[in-house]
């Protein structure tokens, strides 16, 4: 029996090397370790045995069925990567063909600039408020210590649609409105993104319609150095830790005192260059302390309180970090304009 | 307003500073500097020449050959100007000399005589043609006699002067002055300037037994004041004077009128001059005009006016818009020997409109605009007569004919020191202030830290706390003020549900392939009344239009947003653009009133338009057009995102194909539509098939819920069923399904067409609609017969609702 078991072992591995397929293979292992199998066989024999015998024939069998088992597996692995390895190369590709392109949209460099600027505000704690487009003569310009007849009416030239009807010049009313729904009694702490428009002749510089941010906060004890503290806060994050900003006097009629605010130049860092005319300095947005006629006008006690204002042009602000040279692009919605600012 | 430093540094001692650093300094404490302009390019070797002889040139008709003596030796130069003659002190470029752009004189022949230099006009020495004096445009410019020879011309000529220009805010009308810029700057650097008094020497005989001067209506004119000067030779001005002019951008005429824009430009006071002779009477009387008066102004024009137009009359003529131009009339001419002189004040208002509505918007008016100082007219006047003494030769009568209703009182503004820190953030010391004020030349009390101040009359912009606040801070120095933040109340920030939801709107929309555009409000009559999406009810009343556009395309208010985002379309198209696909959050505008006279209802919508290939692999031969199921899954997806079901009806909308437009329906109500754009519209507009969607935002905020709850998900399988149902062509997908989804309730979950099909095997007029439907119950698994129930109630719903046959 010992010989028997040693010419099945001998026979099976010479099969197991001849298969040359996984088919192959599983016809050998039926064959050899099936339950109809020639080891099987040898083992129901094994009664015949003495009993010295059995538990040796007994452990050769196994070693055997073992054997065998082991080749056949050793061997599958073996054809399985082979197979592997032909399918492999077969399903290789060339990766540089171009992908099918997924079609995404993005948003206009001015919400981008907005967006921005809103959540820069709402870090600080400001709310967001919106408000018409079409405004009353009143909320344009009475309610912001423009009285009718006030020659400073002319530096914005307007678009009446009737005498107490307009299209707003600035964001400003949705200050005196917000303003007013507090019974002068709550503070405000706002930024009010929004369109604009004014009687010009579109060209490079000029636009009939565009978009501002004001800001304002009306509290008691506000100082004028907050409002250099967050317009100094503002620059940085939007225009880099290393901003300096510089206040200098102006006029609005909404303000007293009125300043305008000036960022270190980016481009030479201060020492002068085409982009900032050679002063070292670029005009970025208006500001103020809120006049007390305005505050009075909404219903505050402006000896108790006291409050902030600043506009900004998100155009002006493009152009700069970008160097658009043509505020029309804005509006022009060329498609290689509009995908250039797509970047998140 | 130009200042020459110049001129500046005879009132103020700016020493020690570059014009770039004043600047500076001026723009940093009050007025912001709009412009620097140093002498560049300056002319070299041009000295004064006097023309010892001019002879014809001997073969040229137009050219004078001319001896002329530069001091150190005599020079033979051509020259062509018409106005040379024997006897003139001119500018001489000598050889060597450089002109401006680089332009070399050198010895040379003209026409066979020899020419050692150049006789120069005084554009050819840099200056701009438009303040050159009319006698010297045509030639060369003619300096005094007295001038010497030899002297540096471009010294005589102030051209190496400095030029700040000025942008000066309407609030400081007081710096439209040389003297509120010397006060600016003395403030500014600390140093010290007053205006100086004029002096001349009076006649004995009175003005007031002269003229006389009669107000009519003492708001619109509270001041008017009449000189009277006798014996004036009117001829050129001195050459400071001109240069001064030349170099504040005033062209010098005669000394009459350069001695009142002189003054103009020093005091910021503007005075008139009339030709007492040509005056028609003794009378001055100032009144509103009579409606439809006419008077023929400076300019030769005659103009019509109206009764808030007020003019200056003789007692009956009008000889003047008051402060804004005088007659033609009593013009002074070479002749003139007798003026009388006005120094007034005319009301800003009354000048504003009567400048506004005669187009003549001039230096003067400006001024008047803006308000002068009180203590300043009569003063300005005087300062006139004391020039009109020296340089015209002229007899001043005694005193002013007037009649005054000025205030003159200089405003108090009370201040604490406190106070000023409390606002400002700062630390200053009430000796600070005082410093501050000393140097602003503000008088003041002060008692326990309580400022009085008496606030001069040149600083009318200064009334109440605030306006002192500024002038302290900003004398203080704004960088000098600390950077804090408020330590107000602290509010969270955040959007709003609205503001967020539009946010994701904007990315959702982004996501599924669409660019933000943002287009104009303002657009033409016929795009802003088309393409109005149903629920908005605005055709009634019209879009609305502009009182005074700019122009016909941009007229009206949009009451849809869809043709303006076409013509993005159309404008890309143009520019080999092939594939579109853009949308815009904005707002259109409803008017409720037919006479548009209310504030209208503004409404913000999302609206998409799409053309071209949606998707387009090249290599892979994959291409699929945009068509209106493209647009259609983007709304549908726009919906989901919003967890909102919508529904859509067949309907029609101006602009749009009339068999492809649905109208979109939610919760019941019209939210927008969607569908393609009408062919005739796309072939006007040369647009590819273009197809487009207009929802209305605001509505779609409203009925928008934030679902809180969760669902569970369900533990038990559903059960897919097949069914092909074959009905009358016609018959919607979206009927049937509804139909369905009502039969098949509670147990039916979810219906999906996923086949269409018409043609072979099929009868005519027929068509086949194949639905996936889901069952599910989320308690327990369904039994087979529940399903077949359900299934049958719906097979029979679709037949008795649409006559549907299953497909064999």
């Amino acid at each position: 029996m010992k010989e028997r078991l040693q010419e099945l072992e001998t026979e099976a591995l010479g099969k197991v090397e001849k298969s040359g397929t996984i088919d192959e293979l599983k016809q050998v292992r039926v064959e050899y370790l099936g339950k109809k199998g020639p080891i099987t066989e040898v083992l129901r024999g094994m009664g015949k045995l003495s009993k010295e015998e059995r538990p040796v024939i007994g452990q050769l069998a196994n070693d055997v069925r073992e054997k065998i088992s082991d080749a056949i597996d050793e061997k599958q692995t073996k054809l399985e990567d082979e197979a592997l390895e032909e399918q492999l190369k077969e399903e290789s590709i060339d990766v540089t063909l171009p992908g099918r392109p997924v079609q995404v949209g993005g948003p206009h460099l001015l919400t981008s600039i907005i967006e921005e600027i809103e959540d820069l505000f709402l870090g600080m704690g400001f709310e967001i408020k919106e408000g018409p487009e079409v405004e009353t003569d009143y909320y344009n310009f009475e309610a912001l210590n423009l009285p009718k007849g006030h020659p400073a009416r002319d530096m914005q030239d307007t678009f009446y649609i009737t005498e107490e009807l307009l299209m707003r010049t600035h964001t400003s009313p949705v200050q005196a409105r917000t303003m007013g729904q507090k019974n002068g009694t709550e503070p405000v702490k706002m930024i009010c993104p929004g369109k604009v428009y004014r009687r010009d002749t579109d060209d490079a510089t000029h636009s009939h319609q565009f978009t501002q941010i004001e800001g304002l906060l009306v509290d008691e004890h506000v100082r004028m150095s907050d409002l250099k503290g967050v317009l100094q806060t503002f620059a940085r994050k939007m225009f880099g830790a290393e901003r300096e900003i510089r206040l200098r006097p102006s006029f609005f009629p909404f303000t007293e005192p009125s300043v305008e605010m000036d960022i270190s130049c980016k481009m030479c860092g201060g020492e002068g260059c085409s982009v900032c005319k050679g002063t070292g300095w670029i005009e970025i947005l208006g500001a103020g302390m809120v006049h007390p006629n305005v505050l009075e006008m909404a219903g505050y006690d402006s000896e108790k309180y006291s409050g902030f204002a600043f506009g900004m042009g998100p155009e002006r602000i493009a152009m700069l970090k970008h160097g658009i040279d043509d505020i029309r692009h804005f509006y022009t919605n060329d498609v290689r304009f509009l995908s250039q600012y797509h970047k998140a | 307003m130009l200042i020459s430093l110049n001129w500046l540094k005879e009132l103020v001692d700016i020493s020690g500073l570059t014009t770039n650093e004043l600047a500076e300094i001026i723009t940093k404490t009050g007025i912001e500097v709009d412009g620097v302009y140093e002498p560049e390019d300056l002319p070299k070797d041009v000295v004064v020449g006097n023309v010892l002889s001019c002879e014809q040139h001997p073969n040229a008709d137009k050219l004078s050959l001319c001896q002329v003596d530069v001091g150190e030796e005599t020079l033979q130069i051509v020259c062509g100007a018409p106005n040379i003659r024997a006897g003139q002190k001119v500018a001489v470029a000598v050889p060597g000399a450089v002109l401006p752009g680089g332009f070399n004189i050198k010895k040379t022949k003209l026409r066979g005589e020899e020419s050692s230099g150049m006789i120069c006009s005084l554009q050819e020495l840099g200056v701009k043609e438009e303040d050159v004096p009319e006698a010297f445009v045509d030639g060369i410019f003619v300096f005094p006699e007295e001038t010497e020879v030899g002297a540096d011309a471009v010294q005589l000529l102030n051209l190496d002067d400095s030029i700040i220009e000025l942008d000066v805010t309407p609030n400081r009308a007081d710096a439209l002055s040389m003297a509120g810029v010397a006060y600016e700057t003395a403030a500014a650097l600390d140093r010290s300037y007053e205006l100086d008094t004029p002096s001349y020497e009076e006649a004995k005989e009175k003005a007031v037994d002269h003229v006389s001067v009669e107000i009519d209506d003492k708001e619109a004119n509270p001041y008017y004041g009449a000189f009277v000067i006798k014996d004036v030779t009117v001829k050129e001005s001195p050459l400071w004077l001109k240069n001064r002019l030349m170099a504040a951008g005033t062209r010098p005429i005669n000394n009459v009128v350069d001695i009142t824009n002189y003054v103009l430009l020093e005091y910021g006071q503007p005075l008139h001059a009339f030709d007492l002779d040509r005056f028609g009477s003794a009378e001055i009387v100032t009144r509103f005009a009579e409606e439809g008066e006419e008077i023929r102004t400076l300019d030769d024009k005659v103009r019509t006016l109206r009764s808030d137009h007020l003019v200056v009359t003789n007692g009956e003529k009008a000889h003047a818009i008051a402060g804004v131009m005088g007659g033609a009339e009593s013009e002074v001419q070479e002749d003139t020997t007798t003026i009388l002189l006005e120094a007034a004040y005319f009301s800003p208002r009354i000048v504003r409109e009567g400048a506004k509505d005669h187009e003549l918007r001039s230096e003067a008016s400006v001024r008047f605009e803006k308000g002068l100082d009180v203590n300043r007219v009569a003063q300005a006047g005087e300062r006139a007569c004391e020039l009109f003494e020296k340089y015209a030769g002229a007899t001043i009568l005694k005193g002013v004919a007037e009649e005054d209703h000025l205030d003159r009182e200089e405003k108090e503004v009370r201040m604490e020191t406190e106070q000023l820190n409390n606002r400002l953030g700062t630390d200053m010391s009430t000796d600070e202030v005082k410093d501050i004020l000393r140097r602003l030349q503000f008088g003041y009390e002060e008692k326990k830290d309580v400022f009085n101040v008496q606030v001069p009359t040149r600083r009318f912009d200064i009334t109440i706390f605030e306006d002192m606040l500024e002038e302290v801070a900003r004398i203080y120095g704004y960088d000098r003020l600390p950077y804090t933040l408020p330590n107000s109340s602290q509010q969270a920030g955040g959007l709003t549900e609205a503001q967020h939801l539009k946010r994701e709107v904007k990315t959702y929309l982004e996501g599924a392939g669409l660019s933000e555009t943002i287009t104009y409000s303002l657009t033409d009559k016929t795009a802003a009344e088309q393409m109005i999406s149903p629920e908005l009810k605005g055709e009634a009343n019209g879009a609305i239009r502009l009182a005074m556009p700019m122009s016909e395309d941009h007229s009206h208010l949009r009451l849809s947003m869809l043709p303006e985002l076409l013509r993005t379309h159309r404008y890309n198209t143009a520019r080999q653009q092939q594939n579109l696909a853009y949308y815009e959050l904005g707002k259109v505008f409803i008017s409720e009133d037919e006479s548009h006279q209310e504030q209208p209802k503004e409404v913000v919508r999302a609206a998409g338009a799409v053309s071209g290939n949606w998707v387009s692999h090249s290599w892979q031969q994959e291409k699929k057009e945009v068509d209106f199921y493209v647009v259609k899954g983007i709304v549908e997806g726009l919906a989901e995102r919003m967890g909102l079901t919508f529904t859509y009806v067949k309907g029609e909308v101006n602009g749009m194909h009339p068999g492809r437009t649905a109208i979109v329906h939610c919760q019941g109500e019209t939210v927008g539509f969607m569908g393609q754009v009408h062919p005739r519209y796309q072939k006007d507009w040369d647009l590819k098939e273009t197809y487009v969607f207009d929802l209305n935002m605001d509505r779609l905020l409203e009925l928008y819920e934030k679902e809180e709850t969760f669902a569970k998900i369900p533990k038990y399988p559903s059960v897919s069923r097949d069914i092909a149902l074959v009905v009358e062509e016609e018959v919607s997908a979206g009927d049937i399904e509804a139909t369905i989804r009502e039969a098949g309730a509670p147990l039916i979950k979810q219906v999906k067409v996923f086949d269409v099909y018409q043609g072979e095997h099929m009868d005519t007029g027929k068509k086949s609609l194949a639905f996936n439907l889901l069952y599910l119950d989320p308690e327990r698994t369904l039994k087979d017969e529940e399903v077949e129930e359900a299934h049958n109630a719906i097979l029979q719903a679709v037949a008795s609702g649409h006559g549907a046959t299953l497909r064999e």
